[in-house]
């Protein structure tokens, strides 16, 4: 039983930030179509920042701000600078030149940062918290606490403001948006620094327990791909269950099968919603006009 | 000064000149009609007045003021609003949730209070969903309010568009083929709501290939061949016109018909 419970909370951790980054996803989708492949750097930049702006004399509150508004700032540099050049390619296209955008921000941290792995310490110390014969970290509890803060706040967003309802209009119908007075590209620059802003925040939450180098965000961003594929793309709430999900799986694997198989966990999942539900557990069938 | 002025309006797409220097104006309450044999640069002249195309020389001026190539986000804001020949629906909404996308403009507010869910952000919500309602009884769709809109027939889509369109209370509504795929019954019933949205002051732009529909409803009625303004007049003129008939029967016929 403890055992269990000790997989379980290291599985709703890691959950957490999948879950984040899979948020993240579903933002830019929702305003876009298309899949974000650089929202693993966005993680990776909000560490990284936090341990360098800590480092340089920052209390961590403000080190930790700082690195969100920046991360927030390079999201939108990347949609001015790279997608909105290239508005009218089809969306193919895009996602390659976020895989793109993706290697030149890890190779632009690598030289102004450093190679070496990094951390900062946890917001409310180191002991922890003894349920039941497990053990869980306070910061798992930000991490977790920061991520369903983050789901409800987009949940709200997406359903009650009419900013919300533009994004969800834009990428249902980006011509048909602009005639009703929807200003496309505001839109899409909302996204990507929201996106950006959410990512860094999973940064800061996860780096005191998992730690973060320049090389960080690739995998993540898998992982919360597969999340937001596993709960259905486009969709907060299925981008939510379906990053926790995959936390749990990858920590049940590794607890009862092997540790060698945690990281195959991932790949599984997305192998296998790709066979038998391409529309993921809460995502709608696409239907086409024709 | 006329509430829409096109003044010598062109673009050339590579060496093709499709539409060049057309100049017209439309007036408060009056349907005018592009009309046009197929290839004529109808969608192209229209495109270009809402801002979808930015032209290559000539102005467009609505109230008196240059709004060449400005986003249809922006021209949406100054009252001009426009359906499309190929429908532009927001196919995974419902039918109110479309007419309500048109309120847009005039129900946004501060996030903070749609957040909260504030009086404020509630009244303008229900603002928006009445006049929705209205609209969509306005055009005989009140009945598929909760519907989605994906499954709806051409015909009612056609209207669900001009009734977002006019959802923005726009001084001028420009139609892209509206009775195109409708059937005799739609295309009358579109028919009657023109007029009847023209008769409340709006100036309405009209592209459209069924010639009954335009000799019917319209006031005046500009001609396009090649590109090119070739006629312009009440309807009746226009019918009679030689070149018009040229351009859309052949030359020999309209010689027979001398």
């Amino acid at each position: 039983m403890s055992e269990f419970l000790q997989f379980l909370f290291s599985g709703l951790t890691v959950g957490a930030v999948y879950a984040l980054v899979a948020l993240g996803f579903t933002i830019i989708y929702n305003a876009s179509g298309v899949v974000n492949f650089a929202q693993g750097e966005f993680v990776m930049l909000g560490g990284m920042i936090t341990v360098f702006a800590h480092a340089a004399g920052l209390p961590l509150p403000l080190a930790a701000l700082a690195a969100i508004a920046a991360t927030a700032a390079v999201g939108v540099a990347l949609n001015k600078l790279a997608i909105e050049p290239a508005r009218g390619a089809p969306v193919v296209s895009l996602i390659i030149i976020t895989i793109g955008a993706s290697i030149f921000i890890r190779g632009a941290a690598q030289l102004i940062f450093d190679k070496q792995i990094h951390s900062f310490p946890a917001f409310s110390g180191d002991d922890p918290i003894h349920v039941l014969g497990a053990t869980i970290l306070t910061q798992s509890l930000w991490a977790i606490g920061g991520a369903f803060a983050v789901f409800v706040g987009l949940w709200l967003f997406f359903t009650r403001t009419i900013l919300g309802r533009a994004v969800l209009a834009t990428s249902n119908n980006r011509l048909a948006a602009q005639l009703v007075g929807i200003n496309t590209d505001f839109v899409m620059t909302l996204s990507f620094a929201l996106s950006a802003a959410i990512g860094a925040f999973a940064g800061v939450l996860i780096t005191p327990i998992t730690m973060t180098s320049y090389d960080v965000g690739l995998g993540l961003a898998l992982k919360g791909f597969a999340g937001a594929m596993l709960g259905g793309m486009g969709n907060p709430k299925g981008a939510f269950a379906g990053g926790l999900l995959l936390g749990l799986f990858e920590a049940m694997t590794a607890g009862y099968l092997s540790s060698q198989y945690k990281e195959a966990a991932a790949f599984v999942v997305i192998l296998a919603v790709l066979f038998f539900m391409p529309q993921g557990l809460f995502g709608s069938k696409s239907t086409d006009r024709v | 000064m006329s509430l829409l002025q096109i003044e010598r309006l062109g673009i050339a797409f590579g060496g093709l000149r499709a539409v060049h220097d057309v100049s017209f104006s439309v007036e408060p309450g009056e349907i005018v009609s592009v009309i046009g044999p197929n290839g004529a640069g109808k969608t192209t002249l229209f495109n270009m007045i809402s801002g979808v195309y930015r032209p290559g020389s000539g102005k467009v001026r609505l109230k008196g003021e240059d709004v060449t190539g400005m986003e249809p986000f922006l021209l949406a804001a100054r009252g001009m609003s426009r359906t499309f020949q190929n429908l532009q629906i927001f196919q995974n909404m419902t039918v109110l949730e479309n007419a309500m996308a048109g309120f847009h403009l005039q129900e946004r507010g501060p996030v903070l209070a749609d957040l909260l869910n504030l009086p404020s952000s509630r009244k303008r919500t229900r603002m928006a969903e009445e006049g929705a309602r209205a609209l969509l009884a306005r055009v005989g769709l009140e009945r598929a309010a909760d519907r989605e809109a994906g499954n709806l027939s051409y015909g009612s889509l056609k209207r669900l568009e001009i009734a977002r369109a006019l959802a923005m209370n726009p001084a001028v509504l420009l139609l892209d083929e509206p009775a195109a795929g409708c059937n005799a019954v739609e295309t009358e019933e579109i028919d009657h709501l023109i007029a009847e949205v023209a008769k409340s002051g709006v100036a309405i732009l009209l592209v459209e290939h069924d010639m009954k529909m335009v000799m019917r409803i319209s006031n005046h009625v500009v001609v396009l061949d090649h590109g090119e303004k070739i006629a312009e007049g009440p309807p009746e003129a226009v019918s009679r016109n030689p070149a018009v008939i040229a351009a859309y029967l052949g030359t020999e016929a309209a010689d027979a018909d001398r």
